[in-house]
């Protein structure tokens, strides 16, 4: 088992024509990733190459699903047209199957879009959005598995810890980390940067707790707003797993945006040292420094057996 | 990005939301003949920069931080008083709560009118990150600063969620006008000044309006008198006049450069540099170099697939603060191959004859070409497996924190 998305779960790649769409498109085939196809409004009809193989390309979301039963989609669409990727896909999702996971990877999507892309997601339960402005989801397997996203592939492996962040490159630090004291992945989560996103930490942990495949979590977060806080609090009540966390930006000024849109510390309020705290009582095992995560996780699984 | 007050009120009285007369000056003529043309015995005199506490702050000579003056927003019962303030704001630095103890240098004034107030209040519209919706919180404090007043007596901010597919309702303005304890037709301008507000919010990607005070005149009219407007940068394609709205002076001349060129930058107060990859893993970096003792003097992120021409902008932008005396690079390649930064950074430290000391930490893809390709450099260049070992290494290099 993982969370959400199988190891050969098939995934279509909105703005598959563009150019970083393509890119992804083929390092997800080379990864392993079951790519059917994808979606660019105006060039229904034609083929992108991935690996040496043709894929074809509808004008819209709903063609493609009739066509390929997909389970996922994936949007690389630039920011002006990102959101209404995303209601696209939530619509044909729910029309057709009525369930689907979309992971939107676009960073720069304008704010008030997001909430009017998020509100009509959440109109329709059976959808799941993933990000934006984040690396993906990636489900590693024994030979190959489902990476949907940005994520290098190579640096995972299939295993027993569920990683949820906000950030890109630290959950790949994170993905190391667990590598270097000889662990897996069930499934890493990036959830985004951005002020509104659609899952969220909680989600995310319920997701573990629930999976039989995941027998410890990494969360990271980082400053900005009280979703730790909150995510923390709800774990203390809901998981029993063992967490391991940390939070970027200990260091950061006030009112000062640290790169994501959604990492600024306003009115005092959305330090790393409040949310170092909320985990802290919460039980969670703290790192620090991102390079102890894996000692920390070790220790955390030798403290329930699980070493 | 923010915008002055004069410029939100112009955003306002076009959006239709009652404001007082006013205009924009940049001289004490301007602001002598500004007072002539209003033609109201009061005035408000009231710098323009883009941070809060104005009122409370304290202006001082730019050069000599000589002291000129208390308040920052001066009320004027004369013509004299107008040119006394005026000539006290205009070119000295304004210190508020907001600004740290630098300030900022006042360039732009705004003069308006007098007003009635019977009452004031608080008004903020904001993207709610908890609700994911746009909030509209309001306070019979007006005037007060809003987080004390949350602090101190929550149950005096009334708020108000606004459902993205239904918009502003009339019962939500209507609770909200009588938590105020508005009634009759003030209650009525108070409703037709919150529809014009979302209108404007939505329709201009705002991410956050203040209005502290919102007053009621005797004539109960609803009034914005004061303004704060911040816009969602990400909308900024859709907005081209938010071009003639920057007022690039209010923001850090090396971020904006920094923007052009695709990297996020700020500017911190220590003398380690770093150069990282992913806007967490910069956090983190900066975070890391504190605990080992050092004090990073940026944050920098130079995105996912950075190139060998942004990797030496980089490292000339971290440079140019005198204060730096180590750099730590630490990149995890992922799209971004570790052998091309290994090559972008020998390159960069050729081409801007680095002096300073250069720890390098490389993990992802191509890692171990990458470490080869720096192992072979003959530049005064420290690898390192992780980020704990290369704070470390950089805090030792440099001697220690500051």
């Amino acid at each position: 088992m993982s969370i959400w998305i199988e190891e050969d779960a098939k995934v279509l790649v909105q703005g598959i024509t563009g150019k970083q769409g393509m890119f992804h498109a083929d390092k997800m085939v080379e990864y392993g990733t079951n790519i059917v196809g994808g979606c660019t409004p105006g060039k229904g009809g034609q083929t992108v190459e991935l690996q040496g193989n043709p894929y074809p390309v509808w004008h819209t979301m709903t063609d493609a699903i009739d066509a390929t039963d997909a389970d996922a989609t994936v949007i690389y669409v630039p920011p002006p047209f990102a959101a209404e990727a995303i209601m696209e896909a939530a619509d044909a999702f729910d029309f057709i199957k009525g369930e689907g996971v979309i992971v939107c990877i676009t960073e720069g999507i304008p704010t008030l879009d997001m909430v009017k892309a998020v509100a009509y997601v959440e109109n329709r339960p059976g959808i799941r959005l993933i990000g934006p402005n984040c690396p993906g989801i990636i489900t590693p397997g024994e030979t190959g598995g489902a990476k949907i996203g940005i994520m290098p592939g190579h640096i995972h492996a299939k295993g027993r810890i569920g990683i949820v962040s906000k950030s890109g490159t630290l959950t790949y630090e994170a993905v190391a980390q667990t590598m270097s004291i000889n662990e897996g992945q069930s499934t890493c989560i990036g959830i985004g940067g951005d002020p509104v996103n659609g899952t969220g930490f909680i989600e995310c942990l319920a997701a573990f707790e629930a999976d039989p495949q995941t027998e410890a979590i990494i969360m990271i977060g980082e400053i900005g707003g009280n979703a730790e806080q909150e995510a923390a609090a709800w774990a203390a009540e809901n998981v029993t797993k063992p967490i391991v966390g940390f939070v970027a930006g200990a260091t950061a000024p006030p009112g000062k945006r640290m790169g994501h849109a959604g990492a600024i510390i306003s009115g005092g309020k959305g330090t790393a040292e409040e949310k170092f705290e909320a985990f802290r009582e919460a039980g969670i095992a703290c790192a620090m420094d991102p390079s102890e995560l894996g000692q920390v996780l070790l220790e955390s699984l030798k403290a329930v057996g699980l070493r | 990005m923010n915008i002055h007050e004069y410029q939100g009120k112009t955003l306002l009285r076009e959006n239709n939301v009652t404001v007082l007369e006013g205009v924009h000056c940049t001289n004490v003529e301007q602001a002598l003949a500004a007072y002539d043309s209003l033609g109201s015995k009061v005035v408000a005199v009231k710098s323009q920069i883009h941070a809060g506490g104005r009122g409370k702050g304290t202006l001082y000579h730019p050069e000599t931080r000589e002291h000129v003056m208390d308040g920052g927003v001066k009320i004027a019962f004369s013509r004299e008083e107008v040119e006394t303030y005026a000539t006290n704001i205009l070119g000295n630095v304004l210190v508020t709560i907001q600004t740290g103890d630098e300030g900022k240098l006042v360039s732009n004034l705004y003069i308006e009118a007098g007003c009635d107030i019977a009452h004031e209040y608080y008004l903020a519209l904001l993207v709610d990150r908890d609700t994911k919706s746009v909030l509209i919180m309001a306070s019979t404090e007006g005037g007060m600063d809003i987080e004390d007043v949350a602090h101190n007596t929550p149950e005096l901010i009334h708020k108000v969620v606004v459902d993205p597919n239904a918009g502003l309702l009339g019962f939500q303005k209507r609770d909200l006008g009588m938590a105020l304890g508005l009634s009759g037709a003030a209650l009525k301008s108070f409703g037709k000044m919150l529809s014009s507000m979302y209108t404007m919010f939505v329709a201009e990607d705002c991410v956050m309006v203040e209005i502290n005070p919102l007053v009621k005149t005797g004539a109960d009219e609803i009034v914005a008198l004061d303004s704060k407007i911040s816009f969602d940068e990400n909308a900024e394609f859709r907005h081209k006049k938010w071009d003639e709205l920057r007022d690039l002076s209010e923001e850090e001349d090396v971020e904006i450069r920094a923007k052009e060129t695709g990297l996020s930058y700020v500017k911190l107060d220590g003398n380690i540099g770093c150069l990282v990859n992913g806007a967490g893993l910069a956090m983190a970096t900066m975070d890391v170099i504190k605990l080992y003792g050092g004090e990073p003097a940026n944050f920098l992120d130079v995105g996912g697939g950075a190139n060998e021409e942004q990797v030496k902008t980089a490292f000339s932008i971290i440079m140019e603060d005198p204060n730096v005396k180590g750099i730590l690079v630490n990149i995890f390649g992922g799209i971004m191959r570790c052998d091309i930064i290994a090559r972008g950074v020998i390159a960069a430290t050729e081409a801007l004859s680095l002096k300073v000391p250069l720890v390098v930490r490389l993990a992802g893809t191509n890692v171990d070409e990458g470490k080869k390709i720096l192992a072979a450099s003959t530049l005064n260049i420290h690898a390192a497996d992780d980020l704990a070992e290369g704070a470390q290494k950089i805090v030792a290099l440099i001697g220690g924190g500051q």
